[in-house]
Protein backbone atom coordinates (compact mmCIF):
# COMPACT_ATOMS: atom_id res chain seq x y z
CA UNK A 1 0.00 0.00 0.00
CA UNK A 2 3.11 2.09 0.15
CA UNK A 3 4.53 4.81 -2.06
CA UNK A 4 1.30 5.81 -4.03
CA UNK A 5 1.71 9.22 -4.01
CA UNK A 6 4.71 10.97 -6.15
CA UNK A 7 6.98 13.81 -4.22
CA UNK A 8 5.07 16.80 -5.86
CA UNK A 9 1.80 15.18 -5.46
CA UNK A 10 2.59 14.69 -2.03
CA UNK A 11 3.86 18.65 -1.42
CA UNK A 12 0.81 20.02 -2.34
CA UNK A 13 -1.57 18.61 0.30
CA UNK A 14 -2.62 20.83 3.33
CA UNK A 15 -1.04 19.29 6.72
CA UNK A 16 -4.83 17.55 7.63
CA UNK A 17 -5.28 16.24 3.47
CA UNK A 18 -1.37 14.78 4.50
CA UNK A 19 -2.58 13.40 7.74
CA UNK A 20 -5.32 11.45 5.88
CA UNK A 21 -3.43 10.20 3.21
CA UNK A 22 -0.99 8.70 6.14
CA UNK A 23 -3.68 7.13 8.34
CA UNK A 24 -5.18 5.57 4.49
CA UNK A 25 -1.69 4.40 4.13
CA UNK A 26 -0.79 6.02 0.81
CA UNK A 27 2.29 7.77 2.37
CA UNK A 28 4.06 7.57 5.06
CA UNK A 29 5.70 10.33 7.70
CA UNK A 30 8.76 9.26 6.66
CA UNK A 31 7.81 9.61 2.79
CA UNK A 32 6.52 12.98 3.97
CA UNK A 33 9.63 14.37 5.88
CA UNK A 34 11.79 13.00 2.79
CA UNK A 35 9.67 14.99 0.31
CA UNK A 36 9.87 18.24 2.84
CA UNK A 37 13.83 17.92 3.22
CA UNK A 38 13.98 17.40 -0.96
CA UNK A 39 12.39 20.26 -1.05
CA UNK A 40 14.26 22.35 1.14
CA UNK A 41 17.40 20.79 -0.55
CA UNK A 42 15.98 22.53 -3.83
CA UNK A 43 14.43 25.55 -3.32
CA UNK A 44 16.21 26.77 -0.09
CA UNK A 45 19.14 28.12 -1.28
CA UNK A 46 17.28 30.44 -2.88
CA UNK A 47 14.77 31.40 -0.43
CA UNK A 48 16.42 30.93 2.97
CA UNK A 49 13.56 30.04 4.60
CA UNK A 50 15.37 28.02 7.41
CA UNK A 51 18.39 28.76 9.62
CA UNK A 52 18.90 25.76 11.12
CA UNK A 53 17.69 22.34 9.20
CA UNK A 54 17.09 19.51 11.61
CA UNK A 55 17.59 16.54 8.68
CA UNK A 56 18.62 13.02 9.84
CA UNK A 57 16.91 14.03 13.51
CA UNK A 58 13.52 14.89 11.88
CA UNK A 59 13.85 12.00 9.57
CA UNK A 60 14.44 9.42 12.60
CA UNK A 61 11.84 10.94 14.92
CA UNK A 62 8.82 11.00 11.80
CA UNK A 63 9.96 6.89 11.43
CA UNK A 64 9.25 7.00 15.58
CA UNK A 65 5.96 8.80 14.40
CA UNK A 66 5.03 6.62 11.63
CA UNK A 67 5.08 3.41 13.88
CA UNK A 68 3.18 4.94 17.14
CA UNK A 69 0.40 6.03 13.76
CA UNK A 70 0.50 2.22 13.02
CA UNK A 71 0.10 0.67 16.32
CA UNK A 72 -3.01 3.51 16.95
CA UNK A 73 -1.11 5.09 19.46
CA UNK A 74 -1.62 8.55 17.41
CA UNK A 75 -4.63 9.46 16.13
CA UNK A 76 -4.50 13.20 16.00
CA UNK A 77 -5.15 15.34 12.43
CA UNK A 78 -1.54 16.64 12.63
CA UNK A 79 0.15 13.05 13.56
CA UNK A 80 3.03 12.42 10.93
CA UNK A 81 3.00 15.82 9.26
CA UNK A 82 6.24 17.79 9.09
CA UNK A 83 6.18 21.24 10.97
CA UNK A 84 8.14 24.70 10.41
CA UNK A 85 9.20 26.51 13.95
CA UNK A 86 10.16 30.00 14.43
CA UNK A 87 14.03 30.11 15.53
CA UNK A 88 12.45 32.52 18.82
CA UNK A 89 10.97 29.09 20.02
CA UNK A 90 13.07 26.84 22.31
CA UNK A 91 13.86 23.52 20.87
CA UNK A 92 15.69 20.95 23.06
CA UNK A 93 18.99 20.01 21.28
CA UNK A 94 18.47 22.09 18.26
CA UNK A 95 19.87 25.71 17.85
CA UNK A 96 17.58 28.55 18.46
CA UNK A 97 19.14 31.61 17.45
CA UNK A 98 16.34 33.96 17.28
CA UNK A 99 18.44 34.88 13.90
CA UNK A 100 20.61 36.93 16.03
CA UNK A 101 24.81 36.98 16.48
CA UNK A 102 24.15 36.97 20.51
CA UNK A 103 22.02 33.68 20.35
CA UNK A 104 24.67 31.90 17.58
CA UNK A 105 25.45 28.96 19.42
CA UNK A 106 22.56 28.90 21.65
CA UNK A 107 21.02 24.96 21.87
CA UNK A 108 18.33 24.74 24.49
CA UNK A 109 17.74 22.52 27.24
CA UNK A 110 14.18 22.16 27.09
CA UNK A 111 11.50 22.92 24.07
CA UNK A 112 8.34 25.52 24.07
CA UNK A 113 4.91 24.26 25.43
CA UNK A 114 3.42 24.82 21.90
CA UNK A 115 6.45 22.71 20.38
CA UNK A 116 5.55 19.86 22.79
CA UNK A 117 1.97 19.93 22.29
CA UNK A 118 2.42 19.66 18.34
CA UNK A 119 5.24 16.82 19.22
CA UNK A 120 2.67 15.32 21.35
CA UNK A 121 0.44 15.09 18.51
CA UNK A 122 2.96 14.01 16.56
CA UNK A 123 3.84 16.10 14.10
CA UNK A 124 7.83 16.64 13.46
CA UNK A 125 9.77 19.56 13.81
CA UNK A 126 11.47 19.97 10.62
CA UNK A 127 14.15 22.86 12.01
CA UNK A 128 13.82 26.58 12.76
CA UNK A 129 12.56 29.69 10.51
CA UNK A 130 14.02 32.80 9.74
CA UNK A 131 13.20 35.68 11.18
CA UNK A 132 13.63 39.58 12.55
CA UNK A 133 16.18 39.74 15.11
CA UNK A 134 14.21 39.26 18.56
CA UNK A 135 11.26 39.32 15.42
CA UNK A 136 11.60 43.14 15.70
CA UNK A 137 10.89 44.06 12.30
CA UNK A 138 8.68 43.68 9.18
CA UNK A 139 10.15 42.27 6.60
CA UNK A 140 12.60 39.40 7.72
CA UNK A 141 15.83 41.90 6.75
CA UNK A 142 17.29 42.29 10.11
CA UNK A 143 18.15 38.28 10.62
CA UNK A 144 21.60 38.11 11.07
CA UNK A 145 21.65 34.98 8.90
CA UNK A 146 20.84 36.71 5.76
CA UNK A 147 17.31 37.51 4.28
CA UNK A 148 14.72 35.32 3.33
CA UNK A 149 12.88 35.57 0.13
CA UNK A 150 9.28 35.41 -0.69
CA UNK A 151 8.39 32.66 -3.14
CA UNK A 152 6.04 34.28 -4.82
CA UNK A 153 8.54 36.74 -6.34
CA UNK A 154 11.68 36.37 -4.74
CA UNK A 155 12.47 39.90 -5.72
CA UNK A 156 10.05 41.08 -2.71
CA UNK A 157 10.05 40.46 1.03
CA UNK A 158 8.15 37.78 2.47
CA UNK A 159 7.27 39.90 5.51
CA UNK A 160 7.65 39.66 9.29
CA UNK A 161 9.05 39.36 11.83
CA UNK A 162 7.75 35.15 11.04
CA UNK A 163 8.88 35.77 7.10
CA UNK A 164 10.88 32.59 7.19
CA UNK A 165 7.91 30.53 8.59
CA UNK A 166 5.62 32.47 6.26
CA UNK A 167 8.00 31.35 3.05
CA UNK A 168 8.36 27.88 4.22
CA UNK A 169 4.78 27.34 3.98
CA UNK A 170 4.23 29.16 0.73
CA UNK A 171 7.40 27.00 -1.03
CA UNK A 172 6.23 23.61 0.21
CA UNK A 173 9.37 23.53 2.31
CA UNK A 174 6.80 22.31 5.28
CA UNK A 175 3.57 21.91 5.69
CA UNK A 176 2.64 24.49 8.34
CA UNK A 177 4.27 26.26 10.85
CA UNK A 178 4.67 28.38 14.25
CA UNK A 179 5.20 31.60 13.96
CA UNK A 180 4.77 34.43 17.00
CA UNK A 181 3.15 38.04 16.34
CA UNK A 182 3.87 40.62 18.52
CA UNK A 183 2.73 43.76 16.56
CA UNK A 184 1.37 41.50 13.28
CA UNK A 185 4.37 39.22 12.76
CA UNK A 186 2.38 36.18 11.62
CA UNK A 187 -0.68 38.06 9.53
CA UNK A 188 1.88 40.47 7.81
CA UNK A 189 3.72 37.56 6.50
CA UNK A 190 0.98 35.64 5.66
CA UNK A 191 -0.48 38.53 3.93
CA UNK A 192 2.73 39.39 1.81
CA UNK A 193 2.89 35.05 1.24
CA UNK A 194 -0.09 34.42 0.22
CA UNK A 195 -0.88 32.04 2.91
CA UNK A 196 -3.12 31.84 6.00
CA UNK A 197 -2.21 32.80 9.55
CA UNK A 198 -3.81 33.59 13.01
CA UNK A 199 -2.72 35.44 16.01
CA UNK A 200 -5.06 34.02 18.78
CA UNK A 201 -6.46 35.78 22.22
CA UNK A 202 -3.82 36.40 24.38
CA UNK A 203 -3.27 33.81 26.75
CA UNK A 204 -4.71 31.01 24.46
CA UNK A 205 -1.30 29.67 23.51
CA UNK A 206 1.39 29.20 26.35
CA UNK A 207 4.67 31.56 25.88
CA UNK A 208 6.60 29.39 27.52
CA UNK A 209 10.25 29.15 25.73
CA UNK A 210 9.25 31.78 23.80
CA UNK A 211 11.58 33.97 24.05
CA UNK A 212 10.38 37.13 25.04
CA UNK A 213 9.90 40.74 22.37
CA UNK A 214 6.92 42.58 24.28
CA UNK A 215 5.81 40.05 26.96
CA UNK A 216 2.14 41.34 26.87
CA UNK A 217 1.77 41.34 23.49
CA UNK A 218 3.44 38.18 22.46
CA UNK A 219 1.37 35.52 21.06
CA UNK A 220 2.40 32.19 19.02
CA UNK A 221 0.06 31.20 16.31
CA UNK A 222 0.03 28.82 13.42
CA UNK A 223 0.82 29.68 9.13
CA UNK A 224 -0.90 27.45 7.13
CA UNK A 225 -2.03 26.68 3.76
CA UNK A 226 -6.00 26.50 4.73
CA UNK A 227 -8.40 27.74 7.48
CA UNK A 228 -9.17 24.10 8.30
CA UNK A 229 -5.01 23.62 8.44
CA UNK A 230 -5.33 26.58 10.88
CA UNK A 231 -8.17 25.38 13.24
CA UNK A 232 -6.56 22.03 13.81
CA UNK A 233 -3.15 23.47 14.95
CA UNK A 234 -4.72 25.91 16.88
CA UNK A 235 -6.85 23.35 18.67
CA UNK A 236 -3.49 21.61 18.90
CA UNK A 237 -0.90 24.17 20.19
CA UNK A 238 -3.58 26.17 22.70
CA UNK A 239 -3.41 24.96 26.15
CA UNK A 240 -3.47 26.37 29.65
CA UNK A 241 0.20 26.13 30.84
CA UNK A 242 1.17 26.43 34.98
CA UNK A 243 4.56 27.56 33.40
CA UNK A 244 3.14 30.92 31.97
CA UNK A 245 1.34 32.70 34.03
CA UNK A 246 -0.38 34.63 31.51
CA UNK A 247 -1.92 31.63 30.02
CA UNK A 248 -5.54 31.43 29.83
CA UNK A 249 -7.69 28.61 31.26
CA UNK A 250 -10.34 28.39 28.44
CA UNK A 251 -12.91 25.68 27.93
CA UNK A 252 -13.93 26.46 24.31
CA UNK A 253 -10.41 25.24 22.29
CA UNK A 254 -12.51 22.71 19.54
CA UNK A 255 -11.69 25.03 16.96
CA UNK A 256 -12.42 22.96 14.32
CA UNK A 257 -15.79 22.79 15.35
CA UNK A 258 -16.26 26.16 13.79
CA UNK A 259 -15.14 24.76 10.25
CA UNK A 260 -18.67 25.48 8.91
CA UNK A 261 -19.87 27.27 5.76
CA UNK A 262 -22.06 29.88 7.10
CA UNK A 263 -21.98 33.38 7.53
CA UNK A 264 -25.75 34.02 7.42
CA UNK A 265 -26.73 36.78 10.00
CA UNK A 266 -22.79 37.22 10.48
CA UNK A 267 -22.27 41.13 12.02
CA UNK A 268 -19.24 42.30 10.37
CA UNK A 269 -17.76 45.86 10.67
CA UNK A 270 -15.63 47.47 7.87
CA UNK A 271 -13.62 50.32 9.85
CA UNK A 272 -13.56 53.63 7.50
CA UNK A 273 -10.12 54.27 9.21
CA UNK A 274 -8.46 51.36 7.40
CA UNK A 275 -9.90 52.17 3.99
CA UNK A 276 -8.04 55.81 4.26
CA UNK A 277 -5.44 57.47 3.15
CA UNK A 278 -2.05 55.49 2.50
CA UNK A 279 -3.68 52.18 1.80
CA UNK A 280 -3.30 50.67 -1.63
CA UNK A 281 -5.99 50.59 -4.20
CA UNK A 282 -5.62 47.05 -5.39
CA UNK A 283 -5.40 45.81 -1.96
CA UNK A 284 -8.67 48.16 -1.06
CA UNK A 285 -10.30 46.62 -4.07
CA UNK A 286 -9.86 42.93 -3.31
CA UNK A 287 -10.22 43.34 0.71
CA UNK A 288 -14.18 45.33 -0.35
CA UNK A 289 -14.41 42.20 -2.77
CA UNK A 290 -14.19 39.72 0.08
CA UNK A 291 -16.66 41.50 1.89
CA UNK A 292 -19.05 41.72 -0.97
CA UNK A 293 -18.82 37.55 -1.33
CA UNK A 294 -19.14 37.57 2.42
CA UNK A 295 -22.21 39.92 1.82
CA UNK A 296 -23.70 38.35 -1.19
CA UNK A 297 -23.81 34.83 1.25
CA UNK A 298 -25.88 35.98 4.08
CA UNK A 299 -23.80 38.47 6.45
CA UNK A 300 -24.67 41.71 7.84
CA UNK A 301 -21.66 43.94 6.46
CA UNK A 302 -21.44 47.98 7.22
CA UNK A 303 -18.79 50.36 7.14
CA UNK A 304 -18.10 52.35 10.54
CA UNK A 305 -15.89 54.51 12.71
CA UNK A 306 -12.80 52.72 14.90
CA UNK A 307 -11.52 55.72 16.03
CA UNK A 308 -7.56 56.25 17.52
CA UNK A 309 -6.38 53.60 14.65
CA UNK A 310 -3.73 56.15 14.41
CA UNK A 311 -2.72 56.50 17.89
CA UNK A 312 -1.74 52.79 18.15
CA UNK A 313 1.17 52.36 16.48
CA UNK A 314 2.93 55.37 19.11
CA UNK A 315 1.78 53.49 21.50
CA UNK A 316 3.10 50.06 20.19
CA UNK A 317 6.42 50.67 19.80
CA UNK A 318 6.87 52.57 23.04
CA UNK A 319 4.94 49.80 25.02
CA UNK A 320 6.72 46.97 22.70
CA UNK A 321 10.40 49.30 23.45
CA UNK A 322 9.69 49.38 26.93
CA UNK A 323 9.08 45.84 27.58
CA UNK A 324 11.70 44.70 25.03
CA UNK A 325 14.77 46.91 27.01
CA UNK A 326 13.53 44.56 29.86
CA UNK A 327 13.21 41.21 28.37
CA UNK A 328 16.43 41.33 26.29
CA UNK A 329 18.48 42.19 29.47
CA UNK A 330 19.51 38.69 30.15
CA UNK A 331 21.18 38.37 26.73
CA UNK A 332 24.19 39.19 28.78
CA UNK A 333 27.04 36.34 27.77
CA UNK A 334 27.11 34.81 31.29
CA UNK A 335 25.09 31.80 30.81
CA UNK A 336 24.89 30.97 27.24
CA UNK A 337 25.01 32.71 23.46
CA UNK A 338 27.63 34.89 22.37
CA UNK A 339 30.45 36.24 24.81
CA UNK A 340 33.09 39.29 23.72
CA UNK A 341 36.71 38.38 23.74
CA UNK A 342 39.19 41.13 25.73
CA UNK A 343 36.85 42.72 28.04
CA UNK A 344 38.19 44.30 31.08
CA UNK A 345 35.80 43.59 34.10
CA UNK A 346 32.17 42.27 34.60
CA UNK A 347 30.82 45.63 32.77
CA UNK A 348 33.31 46.16 29.99
CA UNK A 349 31.95 42.28 29.23
CA UNK A 350 28.30 43.08 29.36
CA UNK A 351 28.88 46.45 27.16
CA UNK A 352 30.51 44.53 24.77
CA UNK A 353 28.93 41.33 24.07
CA UNK A 354 25.70 43.18 23.75
CA UNK A 355 26.95 45.54 21.48
CA UNK A 356 28.85 43.49 19.10
CA UNK A 357 25.74 40.68 19.55
CA UNK A 358 22.53 42.62 18.48
CA UNK A 359 21.94 44.25 15.23
CA UNK A 360 21.31 48.15 14.76
CA UNK A 361 16.77 47.47 14.85
CA UNK A 362 17.06 45.25 18.34
CA UNK A 363 19.59 48.38 19.76
CA UNK A 364 17.06 51.29 18.75
CA UNK A 365 14.63 49.52 20.05
CA UNK A 366 16.95 48.89 23.40
CA UNK A 367 17.36 52.16 23.50
CA UNK A 368 13.99 53.62 23.14
CA UNK A 369 12.72 51.30 25.53
CA UNK A 370 15.42 52.50 28.11
CA UNK A 371 14.88 55.92 27.72
CA UNK A 372 10.69 55.41 27.80
CA UNK A 373 11.55 53.65 31.21
CA UNK A 374 14.08 56.00 32.38
CA UNK A 375 13.31 58.00 35.45
CA UNK A 376 12.18 61.90 34.87
CA UNK A 377 9.70 60.31 31.84
CA UNK A 378 8.32 57.09 32.78
CA UNK A 379 4.84 59.16 33.37
CA UNK A 380 5.34 61.27 29.85
CA UNK A 381 6.04 58.22 27.94
CA UNK A 382 5.31 54.80 29.30
CA UNK A 383 2.25 55.47 31.33
CA UNK A 384 0.69 57.70 28.54
CA UNK A 385 1.10 54.58 26.34
CA UNK A 386 -0.23 52.48 28.42
CA UNK A 387 -3.55 54.72 29.36
CA UNK A 388 -4.23 55.11 25.65
CA UNK A 389 -4.08 51.31 25.14
CA UNK A 390 -6.76 51.26 27.49
CA UNK A 391 -8.49 53.64 24.94
CA UNK A 392 -8.12 51.47 21.88
CA UNK A 393 -9.17 48.82 23.92
CA UNK A 394 -12.03 50.42 24.76
CA UNK A 395 -12.69 51.66 20.88
CA UNK A 396 -12.81 47.84 20.43
CA UNK A 397 -15.25 46.47 23.08
CA UNK A 398 -17.95 49.40 21.51
CA UNK A 399 -17.18 47.61 18.20
CA UNK A 400 -17.78 44.16 19.14
CA UNK A 401 -20.97 45.08 21.27
CA UNK A 402 -22.21 45.90 17.15
CA UNK A 403 -20.15 43.10 15.26
CA UNK A 404 -18.77 39.81 15.34
CA UNK A 405 -16.05 40.26 13.42
CA UNK A 406 -14.21 43.80 11.85
CA UNK A 407 -12.92 42.94 8.31
CA UNK A 408 -10.26 44.73 6.71
CA UNK A 409 -6.56 44.91 5.06
CA UNK A 410 -3.90 43.24 6.49
CA UNK A 411 -1.30 45.80 5.44
CA UNK A 412 -1.46 48.91 3.41
CA UNK A 413 0.89 47.06 0.28
CA UNK A 414 1.60 43.81 -0.78
CA UNK A 415 5.13 42.81 -0.25
CA UNK A 416 8.03 45.53 -0.87
CA UNK A 417 10.77 44.83 -2.88
CA UNK A 418 13.97 43.99 -1.27
CA UNK A 419 16.23 46.59 0.27
CA UNK A 420 13.50 49.06 0.45
CA UNK A 421 12.25 49.53 4.07
CA UNK A 422 14.80 49.86 6.19
CA UNK A 423 16.06 53.25 5.54
CA UNK A 424 13.16 54.48 6.69
CA UNK A 425 12.06 52.97 10.26
CA UNK A 426 9.00 55.17 11.11
CA UNK A 427 7.83 54.47 7.55
CA UNK A 428 8.53 50.91 8.07
CA UNK A 429 6.60 50.62 11.59
CA UNK A 430 3.82 52.41 9.20
CA UNK A 431 3.08 49.18 7.45
CA UNK A 432 1.95 47.93 10.91
CA UNK A 433 -1.76 50.05 11.09
CA UNK A 434 -4.09 47.80 10.47
CA UNK A 435 -2.36 44.31 12.39
CA UNK A 436 -1.11 46.38 15.89
CA UNK A 437 -4.11 47.40 17.72
CA UNK A 438 -5.27 43.74 17.63
CA UNK A 439 -2.03 43.15 20.34
CA UNK A 440 -2.71 45.93 22.04
CA UNK A 441 -5.78 44.84 22.68
CA UNK A 442 -5.20 41.29 22.94
CA UNK A 443 -7.68 40.18 20.35
CA UNK A 444 -7.30 37.44 18.09
CA UNK A 445 -6.84 38.24 14.39
CA UNK A 446 -6.80 36.06 11.25
CA UNK A 447 -4.69 36.47 7.77
CA UNK A 448 -6.42 34.96 4.65
CA UNK A 449 -5.42 35.34 0.95
CA UNK A 450 -7.82 37.11 -1.08
CA UNK A 451 -5.95 37.92 -4.30
CA UNK A 452 -3.10 39.32 -5.61
CA UNK A 453 -2.17 42.37 -7.13
CA UNK A 454 -1.38 43.15 -10.77
CA UNK A 455 2.21 41.67 -10.37
CA UNK A 456 0.72 38.91 -9.22
CA UNK A 457 1.88 39.52 -5.47
CA UNK A 458 -0.86 38.67 -2.80
CA UNK A 459 -3.15 40.43 -0.73
CA UNK A 460 -4.41 39.39 2.53
CA UNK A 461 -8.18 39.85 3.84
CA UNK A 462 -7.96 40.61 7.75
CA UNK A 463 -10.27 39.30 10.41
CA UNK A 464 -10.45 40.23 13.78
CA UNK A 465 -12.86 38.81 16.65
CA UNK A 466 -13.48 40.05 19.91
CA UNK A 467 -11.22 38.41 22.83
CA UNK A 468 -12.03 34.45 22.78
CA UNK A 469 -14.34 34.43 19.69
CA UNK A 470 -11.63 32.86 17.34
CA UNK A 471 -14.68 30.27 16.31
CA UNK A 472 -16.35 33.43 14.56
CA UNK A 473 -13.17 34.57 13.11
CA UNK A 474 -12.89 30.76 11.57
CA UNK A 475 -16.42 30.09 10.59
CA UNK A 476 -15.84 33.53 8.23
CA UNK A 477 -12.64 32.81 7.66
CA UNK A 478 -13.62 29.47 6.33
CA UNK A 479 -16.91 30.61 4.59
CA UNK A 480 -14.75 33.31 2.30
CA UNK A 481 -12.33 30.59 1.63
CA UNK A 482 -14.76 27.97 0.55
CA UNK A 483 -16.69 30.73 -1.15
CA UNK A 484 -13.89 32.24 -3.34
CA UNK A 485 -12.57 28.80 -3.88
CA UNK A 486 -15.96 27.55 -5.72
CA UNK A 487 -16.25 31.24 -7.05
CA UNK A 488 -19.33 32.35 -5.60
CA UNK B 1 12.68 68.25 15.26
CA UNK B 2 10.98 69.07 18.53
CA UNK B 3 13.08 66.29 20.71
CA UNK B 4 16.39 66.97 20.50
CA UNK B 5 18.52 64.48 22.56
CA UNK B 6 22.20 65.64 23.90
CA UNK B 7 25.17 63.50 24.17
CA UNK B 8 24.47 63.38 28.22
CA UNK B 9 21.21 61.21 27.60
CA UNK B 10 22.48 59.75 24.94
CA UNK B 11 25.28 58.25 27.52
CA UNK B 12 22.84 57.89 30.13
CA UNK B 13 20.36 55.45 27.82
CA UNK B 14 23.32 53.70 26.90
CA UNK B 15 24.49 52.97 30.48
CA UNK B 16 20.67 51.86 31.02
CA UNK B 17 20.40 49.81 28.10
CA UNK B 18 24.17 48.33 28.84
CA UNK B 19 25.27 48.99 25.39
CA UNK B 20 28.32 50.61 23.96
CA UNK B 21 27.73 52.55 20.60
CA UNK B 22 30.54 54.07 18.32
CA UNK B 23 30.76 57.19 17.30
CA UNK B 24 28.79 56.70 14.09
CA UNK B 25 26.47 54.83 16.30
CA UNK B 26 25.87 57.25 18.55
CA UNK B 27 25.20 60.13 16.21
CA UNK B 28 22.40 57.76 14.46
CA UNK B 29 20.84 56.96 17.59
CA UNK B 30 20.56 60.58 18.89
CA UNK B 31 18.39 61.61 15.60
CA UNK B 32 16.45 58.15 15.23
CA UNK B 33 15.62 58.58 19.22
CA UNK B 34 14.54 62.30 18.78
CA UNK B 35 12.30 61.20 15.66
CA UNK B 36 10.77 58.87 17.14
CA UNK B 37 9.79 60.87 20.03
CA UNK B 38 8.86 63.34 18.30
CA UNK B 39 6.66 60.75 16.68
CA UNK B 40 5.42 59.27 19.92
CA UNK B 41 4.34 62.95 21.03
CA UNK B 42 1.21 61.89 19.04
CA UNK B 43 -0.37 60.82 21.78
CA UNK B 44 -0.22 64.10 23.38
CA UNK B 45 -3.14 65.20 21.18
CA UNK B 46 -5.49 62.67 23.52
CA UNK B 47 -6.74 63.42 26.84
CA UNK B 48 -6.16 60.59 29.03
CA UNK B 49 -7.17 62.01 32.39
CA UNK B 50 -8.69 59.78 34.30
CA UNK B 51 -7.94 56.98 32.18
CA UNK B 52 -5.90 54.20 34.22
CA UNK B 53 -3.01 52.53 32.57
CA UNK B 54 -3.74 48.94 31.12
CA UNK B 55 -0.79 46.91 31.39
CA UNK B 56 -2.64 43.69 30.80
CA UNK B 57 -6.07 43.43 28.59
CA UNK B 58 -7.08 40.74 31.36
CA UNK B 59 -6.68 41.30 34.85
CA UNK B 60 -3.59 39.22 35.26
CA UNK B 61 -2.80 37.96 38.98
CA UNK B 62 0.52 36.13 40.31
CA UNK B 63 0.12 32.06 40.00
CA UNK B 64 1.63 30.63 42.90
CA UNK B 65 2.21 26.95 43.26
CA UNK B 66 3.98 24.63 45.43
CA UNK B 67 8.30 25.00 45.42
CA UNK B 68 8.44 21.22 43.82
CA UNK B 69 11.16 20.09 41.56
CA UNK B 70 9.66 18.63 38.33
CA UNK B 71 12.32 17.99 36.18
CA UNK B 72 15.34 16.54 36.54
CA UNK B 73 19.11 17.48 36.84
CA UNK B 74 19.79 19.72 33.82
CA UNK B 75 23.18 21.30 34.80
CA UNK B 76 25.13 19.51 32.47
CA UNK B 77 22.75 20.33 29.62
CA UNK B 78 22.32 24.29 31.09
CA UNK B 79 26.72 24.44 31.32
CA UNK B 80 27.18 23.11 28.33
CA UNK B 81 25.82 26.37 26.45
CA UNK B 82 28.24 28.42 28.91
CA UNK B 83 30.87 30.89 27.21
CA UNK B 84 33.28 29.32 29.54
CA UNK B 85 32.93 27.05 31.69
CA UNK B 86 34.96 25.36 34.96
CA UNK B 87 34.37 22.84 37.86
CA UNK B 88 30.75 22.90 37.20
CA UNK B 89 30.60 26.73 37.51
CA UNK B 90 30.13 29.34 34.96
CA UNK B 91 33.75 31.65 34.46
CA UNK B 92 33.24 35.30 34.54
CA UNK B 93 35.48 38.03 33.80
CA UNK B 94 36.95 39.56 37.01
CA UNK B 95 33.86 41.36 39.45
CA UNK B 96 35.67 43.09 42.11
CA UNK B 97 38.38 45.56 42.13
CA UNK B 98 41.88 45.23 44.03
CA UNK B 99 43.17 41.61 45.64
Amino acid sequence: MRGKMDKSELLHLSAVELNRAIREGKTTAVEAMEAVLEQIEKKDGQYNCYVTVAGDTALAKAAEVQKKIEAGELTGPLAGVPVAVKDNMCTEGLLTTCSSKILENFVPAFSAEAVLQLERAGAVVIGKTNMDEFAMGSTTETSAYGVTRNPRNPEHVPGGSSGGSAAAVAAEECFFALGSDTGGSIRQPASYCGVVGMKPTYGTVSRYGLVAYGSSLDQIGPLTKTVEDCAAVLETIASHDKKDSTSVERADTDFTSALVKDVKGMRIGIPRDYLGEGLDSEVRDAVLAAAELLQANGAVVEEFDLSLVEYAIPTYYTIAAAEASSNLERFDGIKYGYRAKDAAGLHQMYKKTRSQGFGPEVKRRIMLGSFVLSSGYYDAYYLKALRVKAMIKKAFDDAFAKYDCILGPVAPTTAPELGRSLADPIKMYLGDIYTISVNLAGLPGISVPCGADSRGLPIGLQLIGDCFNEKKLIQTAYTYEQCAKEGN
Amino acid sequence: MANFIDDRTIEYVGILAKLELSDEEREAAKKDMGRMLDYIDKLNELDTSGVEPMSHVFPVQNVFREDVVTNGDESEKTLGNAPEEKDNMFVVPRTFEGN
